[in-house]
């Protein structure tokens, strides 16, 4: 990549860091906002047609929640996802950004409309106390849940870009981009998902706001029967939908990753990530399911915390999905476009025979020599391995080839410089290696070194930027016309 | 003053064209921005006037209704702020897509940093609101009182970091003495653009507050000991006088900004803009002459001159942007182009050559090399005992690097194979019993 490459060497690059704030955004949109909001609008409507205000005011409570936390750690999250990728993937998000101006634009205006309903809808609440005000009022609420749904559905055409391009990769037009291959199952999938998991929340946040100091007033209990029994429908319907999309979504994945990859059985490290994902996967539906069930048939059963287990299960769930998701998409960042370290696909043969260094900017050398050969290695590793690997700290190369090659004895230098140049084959998530076998030399150099003497590596947000000389001078030439 | 120094760092672009025509682009990033910004001015602005009216609220309650109300405005513009900064981002983004990204890294703790404090600031700004009246007096109101403070101060630090992004892009021949966020505002002119950012915040405030409490339907229930006129008065008051500093403020900034963007139509833009604005305040202080029946009736017109002046001031800055990167940008594209001419040549050559149709059994051993040498344990077992175990047996070679199973507990596991093939995975077995026989 041609940035200045901010990095934290602890944290494995800091690709840790989009993967906790996308983690959490997708954990309160999911649930809180798309979810919610329908079942909320619909709570209100049915309180207003039925007459019951202590169910209005149960939604009011909630609504109060979710106002503050999506305008808040939701929103910010949703910013944030854009803020640090713009610091790990520079070159991803860029990219992203000129395909997909549009799809973000009109994501953004639907934004817009999201924030000023869920304030006007949330602040006036209180404000509608007529039945006129009152109808007027539950129609903010629907059209909040839709807009809030579609943000959602443009969203999603972005993450389901990145994993399969697929006519994108020949014609790169926008509307290819769009509705790429994944596109609606991923968004039905999320659909139910969050309906389900919303439905989970308002139980969730039934548990507390229908709690009671007097055990004798049955109120609070009749109004969690409520809740539950009718909600146990919307979360058994969901369930099944989220299973149906989720197949189709499963099933348009593994084919791209037999073409990309062409390894039927991927890497050890995925399979246990997907023996786990079914286990888990299993238990959250069983979870769902008992649930579910028991609200539906005899919701006075339910004691107040078994609300709370498919809360804590939808969320390990919906981590583990956003994980195996983006661990699937590898080697890419853009499926077929873009290699995971900014590297583009037809760029590849070019720098593996010229040369990394010789088309970089932010490098100390040009030319390896046997003096500066550590130093280039290192260049070498920010601009190769860096997005993904630290170098001692998580996932960090000194680590993994301690794994292969022994901690307490020297590491044979020409076995790791071939292993480096056929990674790709042995390691099929990562990317080939896009320099010469002199570049794979110093790498294997400073990799020696580290070794030797683990250290820690900086990134410019602490010291800088360095400049190779070379890289500048035909630069200059073509600056000093005056441009003004 | 164009010239760009030997140290300026010219990288190459990302090799997809912009999405929109440029100047629809630049059109949205000035106008959104001034959008955006209008509302973190409420948002900043606001913040102060609350934890000041709420400190004059100690001696004399009516103060501390006033700072209520104008707490409710708070959290309301910080949404919207938020919301509206995403368009000016995601142009800027586009725009100066090789300054920018390199700014936000430069700066990248700080940057990073954004996320937490906005959450942090705003979770604070809806307690202070909606503890109001709960925790009103003794230790509680002074602790109230402090997450005021807190929220305000957070709203003073954030924007700093998104203006030494938006400065030191400006200056590439600047970025390789930067180590970190702190160092970088001692590029370019952060602390006057600051001081004038500030001032606005407090000036736009003022003038938003006249007319939302100055407004016909707005409900005063609440703000019983204060008129309309009153309110109305006084917070045209903090805008004139304000904007008056701006006199001084706005040419500090002007004269500090470093040479390399000024051109005459920098001056031109900003000095009719500043023309404007002294009307703006010639009819602002008119306005406070009037008595209470006719305060607040040339609002709109005020408004509206207001927005001319920032509508002004906003171009300016784009175009000493666009003069300032100008040389910056041209070297880039050049760069660009000469770097895709060279790499289409090299993938036309790699075309036309012919593609040898078989590895070689030694280039698909190199595959294996990395962890099995000849005879010396490297990753995997040597070549000398894999001939052993596998002597006559190169079936047994292919079956096992297909699916491996894990024998030896001291080493790692080996990897799976079976995308290379059965044809070449035999040749393979068969070259390294050769070879393991060959070392004996």
């Amino acid at each position: 990549m041609d940035f200045p490459s901010f990095y934290l060497d602890h944290l494995a690059g800091g690709r840790l860091i989009i993967g906790l704030i996308a983690s959490l955004h997708v954990l309160i949109n999911h649930p809180l906002a798309v979810g919610a909001y329908p079942l909320l609008t619909w709570m209100e409507w049915w309180a207003h047609k039925n007459n019951r205000p202590d169910v209005d005011h149960l939604a009011y409570r909630i609504t109060f929640v979710v106002f503050i936390v999506t305008t808040t750690v939701g929103a910010m999250t949703g910013v944030g996802i854009w803020l640090s990728t713009s610091l790990f993937a520079p070159f991803a998000i860029g990219s992203l950004l000129r395909v997909f101006f549009w799809g973000w634009f009109s994501e953004w205006l639907v934004f817009i409309s999201e924030v000023a309903l869920i304030m006007w809808w949330f602040l006036t609440w209180k404000k509608a106390d007529t039945p006129e005000k009152k109808r007027k009022h539950i129609k903010i609420g629907v059209a909040l849940s839709i807009m809030s749904w579609l943000t959602m559905a443009l969203i999603v055409a972005v993450l389901g870009f990145m994993m399969k391009p697929g006519e994108w990769n020949q014609t790169r037009a926008f509307w290819d981009a769009m509705t790429n291959p994944l596109y609606l199952p991923q968004l039905g999938f999320r659909t139910f998902f969050a309906l389900m998991t919303g439905s989970v929340f308002l139980w969730f946040a039934s548990f507390f706001f229908t709690k009671t100091k007097n055990a004798l007033n049955p109120e609070p209990r009749r109004l969690r029967e409520w809740i539950v029994y009718r909600l146990s429908h919307v979360v058994l319907i969901s369930l099944l939908g989220t299973f149906l999309f989720g197949t189709w979504y499963w099933n348009a994945v593994p084919e791209t990753m037999k073409a990309n990859s062409s390894v039927a059985l991927l890497t050890q490290e995925f399979m246990n990530w997907h023996g786990q994902f079914q286990t888990l996967l299993g238990w959250t539906i069983i979870a769902f399911l008992v649930v579910g069930i028991g609200g539906l048939g005899s919701s006075f059963m339910i004691p107040r915390w078994a609300l709370l287990i498919p809360s804590f299960m939808g969320i390990w769930l919906l981590g583990h999905f956003e994980r195996a998701r983006e661990f699937m998409r590898k080697p890419w960042v853009i499926g077929e476009y873009m290699y995971s370290n900014g590297v583009h696909k037809d760029e590849l043969a070019f720098l593996q025979s010229e040369g990394l260094l010789k088309h970089a900017t932010y490098v100390k050398h040009r030319e390896i020599t046997e003096a500066n050969k550590a130093e280039c290695g290192q260049d070498i590793f920010m601009l190769a391995c860096s997005r993904c690997h630290s170098t001692t700290g998580l996932n960090g190369v000194i680590e993994k080839f301690t794994a292969m090659y022994g901690a307490d004895k020297p590491w044979d230098s020409a076995g790791m410089q071939l292993f480096i140049k056929g990674m790709h084959q042995t390691r099929t998530f990562m990317p080939p290696f896009p320099g010469t076998d002199e570049e794979a030399g110093a790498l294997v150099a400073y990799l020696q070194e580290l070794h030797v003497s683990p250290q820690t590596l900086p990134g410019v947000q602490s010291v800088g930027i360095v400049i190779a000389p070379e890289a500048s001078k035909p630069a200059t030439a073509a600056a000093a016309q005056p441009t003004r | 003053m164009n010239a760009i120094l030997a140290n300026t760092p010219i990288p190459r672009d990302l090799p997809l064209p912009l999405p929109v025509p440029e100047w629809l682009l630049v059109v949205c990033l000035v106008v959104f921005f001034l959008v955006h910004i209008l509302f973190v001015n409420l948002m900043v602005g606001g913040s102060v006037f609350v934890v000041i009216a709420e400190w004059m609220g100690l001696k004399d309650k009516r103060w501390d209704a006033l700072a209520h109300e104008i707490a409710q405005t708070v959290t309301v513009n910080k949404s919207l702020a938020v919301v509206m900064g995403i368009g000016p981002l995601l142009c800027i983004n586009l725009l100066y897509t090789m300054q920018w990204y390199s700014a936000n890294a430069l700066t990248g703790h700080a940057w990073l940093l954004i996320v937490p404090l906005v959450i942090v600031a705003f979770l604070l700004t809806y307690l202070h609101k909606y503890t109001w009246d709960t925790w009103n007096n003794g230790g509680k109101k002074t602790l109230h009182q402090l997450i005021g403070i807190t929220a305000m101060l957070l709203f003073f630090f954030i924007p700093l970091i998104f203006l030494s992004n938006v400065n030191l892009m400006l200056f590439p021949s600047e970025w390789e003495k930067v180590r970190g966020f702190f160092s970088s505002l001692s590029i370019g002119n952060v602390l006057p653009r600051y001081l004038h950012f500030m001032a606005a915040s407090i000036a736009m405030t003022g003038l938003f507050l006249a007319g939302w409490f100055g407004r016909k339907n707005a409900d005063l229930s609440h703000l019983d000991d204060f008129t309309r006129p009153e309110l109305r008065r006084l917070f045209y008051k903090v805008c004139a006088y304000v904007t008056l500093g701006q006199f001084a403020l706005g040419p500090l900034l002007l004269f500090t900004l470093p040479s390399v963007g000024i051109t005459t139509q920098v001056y031109l833009i900003i000095f009719s803009g500043a023309a404007v604005g002294l009307l703006t305040v010639w009819v602002l202080f008119g306005e406070l002459k009037r008595d209470d029946t006719r305060i607040g009736s040339r609002y709109w017109l005020i408004v509206a001159l207001f927005s001319i002046v920032v509508l002004g001031m906003g171009s300016g800055r784009h175009v000493y942007r666009e003069a300032a990167l100008a040389g910056h940008k041209a070297a880039i594209k050049d760069r660009t182009e000469r770097y895709a001419a060279a790499l289409a040549d090299f993938n036309k050559n790699l075309a036309a050559a012919p593609v040898p149709a078989w590895q070689t059994a030694e280039q698909l051993f190199m595959n294996c090399a990395a962890c099995h040498a000849p005879n010396v344990k490297l990753v995997g077992p040597p070549l000398t005992e894999i001939a052993q175990i596998y002597a006559g047996n190169p079936e047994g070679i292919v079956a096992w690097a297909k699916a491996p199973g894990k024998k030896r507990p001291e080493l790692p596991q080996m990897p799976p194979f079976a995308h290379l093939g059965d044809p070449s995975l035999r040749r393979i077995a068969e070259l390294m019993l050769e070879k393991g026989a060959a070392v004996k």
